[in-house]
C-alpha cells in the first residue's frame, strides 16, 4: 500500500513539474522571441491591474482553448480525429517515467529511488514512447480529411523515420562509455572524475555524440528548423483541422517534447542531477577542501541542478527556433540519412576504438 | 521493359493553395498537381481582388483618379501614383520644378525601400525565418512615419499632384529623412547577417526557380526579377525620369537568376536607394514645389504610354485622352501581373515548400494583378 502511495506521489510530482514547465514555456517562448525580435511581447492579460510580465497569459490561453468550439470537419474520421491529440500527449509524457530526478531519498529507514520507474532498459523505453508519439500527428493528419493535414502527417512520419535511427545510434557511444542502458546508472557514472579534476560527463566523453543527439533531438521536437510537419507558411500542418483544447494538446505536446529532449540532454550529456564534486555526503573538491552537507540538502541540490540544466536546454531550443529558416522536405532527409546517420556510425566506431585502446 | 508494378496504389493529388493561404500574399490561388510533395503542374487563378480599376479611370477626372491607384500596389502607393501623374504631365506637356523632381525621386526611393522591406519580411517568413520579419517591419515603420508626416497617410498616401507636390516638405522632415539614411545601411547589414551566409537559407534559395535571361525577357519580367537573371535593364538609367539623371547610383545585377540572386539584387537595391535618398536630401534645390497648372486638368487629344521603375518592376500607364477632363481609356501595365506569369513555369519539378518561396521571390501584390 505504501509502495503504491509513494509511486502515486512521484507521478504527481513529475507530471506537475513537466506540465507546469510546459505552460511556462509557452510564456517563455513568447517573451523570449519578443526580446530577440526587438518588441515587447505578451503583456495584455491582467488581474486587478497586475500584469506580472504577461504571466497571466498562460491562464488566459488555457481558458480560451478550453472554451473554444471543438470543431470536427465533416470529412474527418471522428474517432481517430478525437483520439490523435491524446495519443501524442500521452506518449510524450510517458517518456518522463524513467528520467532520474535524483539518486535515492532516505526517509525513515526507507529508500525511495527518485524516478517513477526503475528500468534497466530506460532509454529504450523513451525511444518507444517517442516513436509512438509520432502516431498522434500521423493519425491526426490522416483522419482530418484535408490535403494539407495529410501532407503534414506524411512529413511527420518521414521526419521520424529519417531521424530516429540517427538519434538512437548517436547514443550508442554513451552506452559504450558508461556500460549501461539504465539512465540512473549512466548518471551515477558521470559523477566520476577524469584525471581527478574533470567530471566525466557525456559532453566530455562524447562531444560528437552530443551534437548529433542535439540536432536529431531538435528534429524530433518538430520545431524550427525542422518544423516541416507544421510548416505553417506552406501547409499549416497536421493539426490544421483542430481547434480548442485538442489543438492545445498538440501545442503542449511540442513543449513537453522540448522538455523531454532537454531532460535527456541533461541526463545523458551533462551529468543529470550530478553537480561537480558533490558526493552523497557533501562537496569534496579536487584540491582537498571538503564541505559536508546532510542527505536532504544533497538531494535538494541535485534536483535543483537537474532543473537548471533542463531549463537551460529549453532556452537553447527556444532560441534556435527564432534564428533559423526551415529546411525543405528533401534537404531534411538528406541531412538525416547522409550526414547525421553516417556521423553517428563513425562516432560509434571511434568510441569503440578509443575504449579498446584504453583497455 | 517489364511492366511497372506497385504494391500500393499511388495517385496524383490536387492541392488548392489559396485564395485563403498565409503565403500566397493576398488572394492568389494556385492549383497544384502533386506527386507526394513534388509539383507536377501549377496553375495560377487570379481575379479575387478585381475592382475594375481601369474602368473606374474612365469615369473620374485625372486628379480624382490618382487616389484609386494607391489601392493597386498598396505597398508601393507612391510609385503607382508617380507613374500615372508623370503620364498625365507628359500628355499635358508639363515640366515640374526641380524641387518637386528631387522630392519625388526621394520619396519614390523611400517607397522602394519600404516595398523591398515588406518583400524581405514576408519572403523570409515564408521560408520559416520569423525574426527577420519583425526587423524589417521596424524599419518600414520609420518610413511610414515619414510618409505620414508629408501625406497624412501611411499606406495609400496619394502622394503627389499633377505638376509637383501637394505642399512643400514639412519643417524638420529632411533631418529625419537624413537620420534614417544614416542608420539604414547598418540595418541592412543586420538582415544580411541573419540570412546571406545562413546555410539553411542558401539551401532553400540557391538553384531554386532559375530563370535564364532569355526566358526572363520572353515572360516579360521586369525589375529585380529580371536583373537577377543578368539583364541590366533599369528604366531609371535607360530613360531617366524625375531627377535620376543627376543621381549617382549603380544597378545591381545577378548572374544565375535563382531565388538567391533575386534576394541579393533586392538587398543591393535597398542600399542603392538609400544612396539616392541621401543625394536628394543633400542636393534638394529651393524654389517652387509645384508647376503652374491649370485649375482644370484637360489634356489635349492624344495618347501616351509612360512607365517608371517601380519597386517590383516596370509600372506603366497607357492613357487615351479625348480632350475632356476624363480619360477615354486607361490601361495599366502592372509589374506583378507579368512577374506572376513565371510562377507556373518555375514551380514545375520543385517541392511544395518551394512554391511559397517562389511566390515570395517574385514579389507580387494581388491588388495590382487583379486591379
Amino acid at each position: 500500500m505504501a509502495e503504491a502511495g509513494i509511486a502515486l506521489i512521484k507521478i504527481a510530482v513529475v507530471l506537475g513539474f513537466v506540465l507546469n514547465l510546459a505552460a511556462l514555456l509557452t510564456w517563455a517562448e513568447r517573451k523570449q522571441s519578443a526580446v530577440i525580435q526587438d518588441r515587447i511581447g505578451a503583456n495584455r492579460a491582467s488581474v486587478f491591474g497586475l500584469r506580472l510580465f504577461g504571466l497571466f497569459h498562460i491562464a488566459a490561453d488555457a481558458l480560451k482553448m478550453l472554451t473554444k468550439e471543438d470543431h470536427v470537419p465533416q470529412t474527418a474520421e471522428k474517432f481517430i480525429h478525437g483520439a490523435a491529440p491524446f495519443i501524442s500527449f500521452f506518449f510524450a509524457l510517458m517518456g518522463f517515467a524513467v528520467i532520474p530526478f535524483g539518486d535515492v531519498l532516505r526517509v525513515g529507514g526507507r529508500e525511495i529511488p527518485l524516478r517513477i520507474l526503475d528500468l534497466n532498459i530506460g532509454i529504450l523505453f523513451i525511444f518507444a514512447a517517442i516513436a509512438l508519439e509520432i502516431y498522434g500527428s500521423v493519425l491526426a493528419g490522416w483522419s482530418s480529411g484535408s490535403h494539407y493535414a495529410t501532407l503534414g502527417g506524411m512529413r511527420g512520419s518521414v521526419q521520424m523515420f529519417s531521424y530516429e535511427i540517427a538519434w538512437g545510434v548517436s547514443l550508442l557511444g554513451i552506452f559504450m562509455v558508461y556500460d549501461s542502458l539504465d539512465l540512473n546508472r549512466v548518471v551515477l557514472r558521470q559523477g566520476d572524475l577524469l584525471w581527478g579534476v574533470l567530471p566525466k560527463w557525456g559532453i566530455v566523453t562524447q562531444p560528437l555524440g552530443f551534437l548529433l543527439f542535439l540536432a536529431a533531438g531538435m528534429a524530433i521536437t518538430k520545431r524550427v528548423p525542422f518544423d516541416l510537419p507544421e510548416g505553417e507558411s506552406e501547409i499549416i500542418g497536421y493539426f490544421v483541422e483542430y481547434s480548442g483544447m485538442k489543438f492545445g494538446l498538440f501545442f503542449l505536446t511540442d513543449f513537453v517534447l522540448t522538455i523531454l529532449i532537454s531532460a535527456l540532454l541533461a541526463t545523458l550529456f551533462f551529468g543529470g542531477y550530478q553537480l561537480p564534486y558533490l558526493e552523497p555526503d557533501g562537496f569534496r573538491f579536487p584540491w582537498g577542501a571538503t564541505w559536508s552537507l546532510d542527505h536532504y540538502t544533497v538531494v535538494f541540490l541535485q534536483f535543483v541542478a537537474l532543473v537548471l540544466k533542463i531549463v537551460f536546454f529549453c532556452w537553447l531550443l527556444l532560441a534556435v527556433r527564432w534564428t533559423y529558416p526551415r529546411f525543405r522536405y528533401d534537404q531534411l532527409m538528406d541531412l538525416g540519412w547522409k550526414v547525421l546517420f553516417p556521423l553517428a556510425v563513425a562516432n560509434v566506431i571511434l568510441t569503440g576504438l578509443v575504449l579498446t585502446l584504453i583497455e | 521493359m517489364a511492366e511497372e508494378t506497385t504494391i500500393l496504389e499511388s495517385s496524383e493529388m490536387i492541392l488548392n493553395m489559396g485564395p485563403q493561404h498565409p503565403s500566397t500574399h493576398g488572394v492568389l490561388r494556385v492549383k497544384l498537381k502533386l506527386d507526394g510533395e513534388k509539383v507536377l503542374d501549377a496553375e495560377c487563378i487570379i481575379g479575387y481582388l478585381h475592382r475594375g480599376m481601369e474602368k473606374i479611370g474612365e469615369n473620374r477626372t485625372y486628379p480624382k483618379y490618382a487616389p484609386y491607384l494607391d489601392r493597386m500596389d498598396y505597398v508601393a502607393a507612391v510609385t503607382n501614383n508617380l507613374a500615372f501623374l508623370e503620364a498625365v504631365e507628359k500628355l499635358l506637356g508639363l515640366e515640374c520644378p526641380p524641387r518637386a523632381k528631387y522630392a519625388r525621386t526621394m520619396l519614390a526611393e523611400f517607397q522602394r525601400i519600404a516595398s523591398h522591406l515588406l518583400w524581405l519580411a514576408t519572403h523570409a517568413l515564408d521560408i520559416g525565418a520569423m525574426t527577420i520579419f519583425l526587423y524589417c517591419f521596424r524599419e518600414r515603420e520609420e518610413i511610414l512615419k515619414l510618409f505620414e508626416e508629408i501625406f497624412g497617410a501611411r499606406l495609400t498616401c496619394n502622394a503627389f499632384r499633377v505638376g509637383g507636390l501637394t505642399e512643400d516638405l514639412p519643417a524638420g522632415w529632411l533631418e529625419q529623412a537624413k537620420a534614417f539614411t544614416d542608420i539604414f545601411p547598418s540595418r541592412v547589414d543586420d538582415y544580411e547577417g541573419i540570412l546571406t551566409e545562413n546555410r539553411i537559407w542558401l539551401q532553400r534559395t540557391k538553384e531554386v526557380g532559375v530563370i535564364s535571361a532569355a526566358n526572363a525577357i520572353d515572360i516579360g519580367l521586369t525589375g529585380p526579377a529580371l536583373r537577377a537573371s543578368g539583364v541590366k535593364w533599369d528604366i531609371r538609367k535607360a530613360m531617366p525620369y524625375e531627377s535620376y539623371a543627376d543621381m549617382d547610383f549603380e544597378v545591381p545585377v545577378g548572374t544565375r537568376g535563382d531565388t538567391y540572386d533575386r534576394y541579393l539584387v533586392r538587398m543591393q537595391e535597398m542600399r542603392q536607394a538609400n544612396r539616392i535618398i541621401r543625394q536628394c536630401v543633400e542636393g534638394l534645390p529651393g524654389g517652387d514645389f509645384k508647376a503652374k497648372t491649370p485649375r482644370v486638368i484637360k489634356p489635349p487629344l492624344g495618347e501616351v504610354y509612360h512607365s517608371i521603375e517601380g519597386p517590383k518592376g516596370e509600372i506603366g500607364y497607357y492613357i487615351v485622352s479625348d480632350g475632356s477632363t476624363i480619360p477615354y481609356r486607361v490601361r495599366v501595365r502592372p509589374p506583378s501581373f507579368m512577374n506572376l506569369q513565371a510562377l507556373a513555369q518555375l514551380a514545375r519539378g520543385h517541392y511544395v515548400a518551394d512554391v511559397v518561396a517562389l511566390i515570395g521571390t517574385l514579389d507580387i501584390v494581388l491588388g495590382e494583378i487583379d486591379r
